[in-house]
């Protein structure tokens, strides 16, 4: 048993030591500090945060319909809202296209009666993110509201409580680490999209062209770059993924125990 | 945990089970020497396929699999060892980086098989009214173009810069055929791709001749790599490519003699 846990974590550390090794660690310095680089790591930092802040807002209101409210097709709903997480990414940006460009379903109208156009837009690229990061907050929220005892709910409102106040001072601490980790893995999500990216929101310096796509082209173009590019986004992501079990995650196997 | 440890062994006995099978087939498809794999240029893809289709009711012991993308693409994949035979790039720098140091190498020379004009590809009817290079900077008109590396990208920078024309590209796309496609798909106005892709988008879009003067020759060599295993039919291959009936079909599709 031990030994197939430690082929997993071989399994999972080698592509790392891969990366490490081919490094071109002298120029890694410049690299990093050279314009298309920093502008597509600048583009990537904001545009995952406003998927992320997205997928928070229209993700929790969501989960709560789907954990508290019973309705015809739930379940179908519940298939929808998550389908782009196991849809492959391409897909999702060709459905975008079809639904959000500028011939697309909804695309032509926002294109002919507000000007707005979202392909090879910053817009474009958050709503690529947002389309495949927010079911995984989504399916967080809603299994920690599930198992979220609705007494207390309950007790709060027959107290005198508002709806909003319940919500506010009960639901929310009580699924406050199921969010975080729910807005983290959205975020590291959004950080890393690629297919849906390249597909809907297209690849231009400062506009579109996010870390992962950079790292792409610039395999064909200049190999050590990529190298150090896919670094940068493995250091950020496990930097994070490492700070936010330390400090706030630990909740989460604290009420799971319990 | 008991039931992560117990799936990761499932993995490792699956991978096991597939390793196991996978061997007697490799040595059986070398034996008879019947199959090889062709890398060739995304604007080769529709003469490519029915190329291989002619080559294979001349030669039915051969069975020939193909891979279209960028040329910069296939031979990055092919240095990396990329199981192939043939390598056909749209320019010569992308082959000088399989003949290249570094490179995977080829046996023999690079031979010349075709040549190939650009256009002006825009959408059906040619909406946007453009008659040449110089009205890809009118105001309002959305052009893509491929990144740097690819062919079709460095051969649309040499036509601007010819022209004097300076636009900026809203999207740099992976290969010639995302151009078309954003084209065809109405989310771009305009792109430089190559004639036969005109002529292979029929009537979802038209093209705009670009004057000879300004105008570039794209030459596609084609080579047999180094590490071929298959040699007497990637041989084969390239002679139908360069035989009256393999240029009589890449004739149909609009391409030239070199």
């Amino acid at each position: 048993m031990l030994v197939l846990a430690v082929v997993a974590i071989v399994f999972f550390a080698l592509p790392f030591a891969g990366l490490l090794w081919r490094a071109p660690w002298r120029d890694a310095w410049s690299i990093v500090r050279s314009s298309d680089v920093r502008d597509a790591l600048r583009l990537s930092i904001v545009c995952s945060l406003w998927s992320t802040g997205l997928s928070v807002l229209f993700g929790v209101p969501l989960a709560c319909l789907l954990a508290r409210v019973h309705f015809f097709g739930r379940a179908a709903v519940r298939a929808l809202c998550t389908l782009s997480m196991v849809l492959p990414p391409v897909v999702g940006g060709v459905a975008l296209f079809f639904a959000l460009g500028r011939r697309g379903l909804v695309g032509q109208w926002l294109d002919r009666w507000f000007d707005i156009r979202l392909p090879f837009t910053m817009a474009g690229v958050v709503i690529a993110q947002t389309f495949v990061a927010m079911p995984f907050l989504v399916i967080t929220v809603e299994s920690a509201l599930r198992q979220l005892d609705p007494r207390f709910e309950d007790a709060a409102r027959t107290l005198g409580a508002s709806r909003w106040y319940t919500f506010r001072r009960v639901t929310l601490p009580a699924i406050r680490p199921a969010l975080i980790a729910g807005a983290v893995l959205a975020w590291a999500r959004a950080l890393g999209e690629f297919g849906a990216t390249i597909t809907f929101a297209g690849n231009f310096p400062r506009t579109t062209q996010t870390l992962p796509l950079v790292t792409y082209l610039k395999l064909e173009s200049n190999p050590p770059e990529a190298i150090i590019t896919s670094l940068a986004m493995m250091a950020v992501s496990f930097l994070v993924l490492v700070a936010l079990r330390e400090r706030w995650l630990g909740g989460i196997t604290a009420s799971a125990s319990a | 945990m008991t039931l992560l440890f117990g799936l990761f062994g499932l993995f490792a006995l699956a991978a096991a089970a597939c390793g196991d099978d996978s061997s007697p087939t490799a040595t059986s498809s070398n034996s008879n020497g019947g199959e090889i794999t062709v890398l060739a240029a995304a604007s080769l893809t529709d003469a490519f396929r029915e190329l291989g289709v002619a080559f294979q009711t001349a030669n039915p012991a051969t069975k020939v699999t193909f891979s279209f993308g960028a040329s910069s693409t296939l031979v990055t994949q092919i240095n990396q060892g990329a199981p192939a035979d043939v390598f056909a790039s749209a320019d010569l720098a992308n082959m000088d980086k399989l003949t290249g140091a570094g490179g995977a190498g080829a046996a023999g020379t690079p031979i010349a098989f075709a040549t190939n004009k650009l256009q002006i590809i825009v959408g059906k009817g040619n909406p946007r009214g453009m008659a040449g290079p110089a009205d890809l900077a009118k105001p309002g008109v959305v052009y893509v173009t491929a990144a740097p590396a690819v062919p079709i990208g460095k051969y649309a920078q040499q036509v601007l810069d010819k022209a004097k024309v300076v636009v900026t590209p809203k999207s740099l796309e992976a290969d010639v055929r995302a151009v078309v496609n954003k084209v065809t798909l109405g989310e771009a106005d305009a792109g430089i791709v190559y004639a036969t892709d005109v002529k292979a988008a029929g009537d979802k879009a038209a093209g705009v001749t670009i004057p000879d003067d300004v105008n570039v020759l794209a030459t596609y060599p084609i080579a047999v790599i180094k590490a071929t295993k298959n040699a007497p039919a990637a041989n084969a291959f390239i002679a139908y490519v360069t035989s009256a009936p393999g240029q009589a079909i890449l004739a149909t599709f609009g391409f030239a003699k070199p």
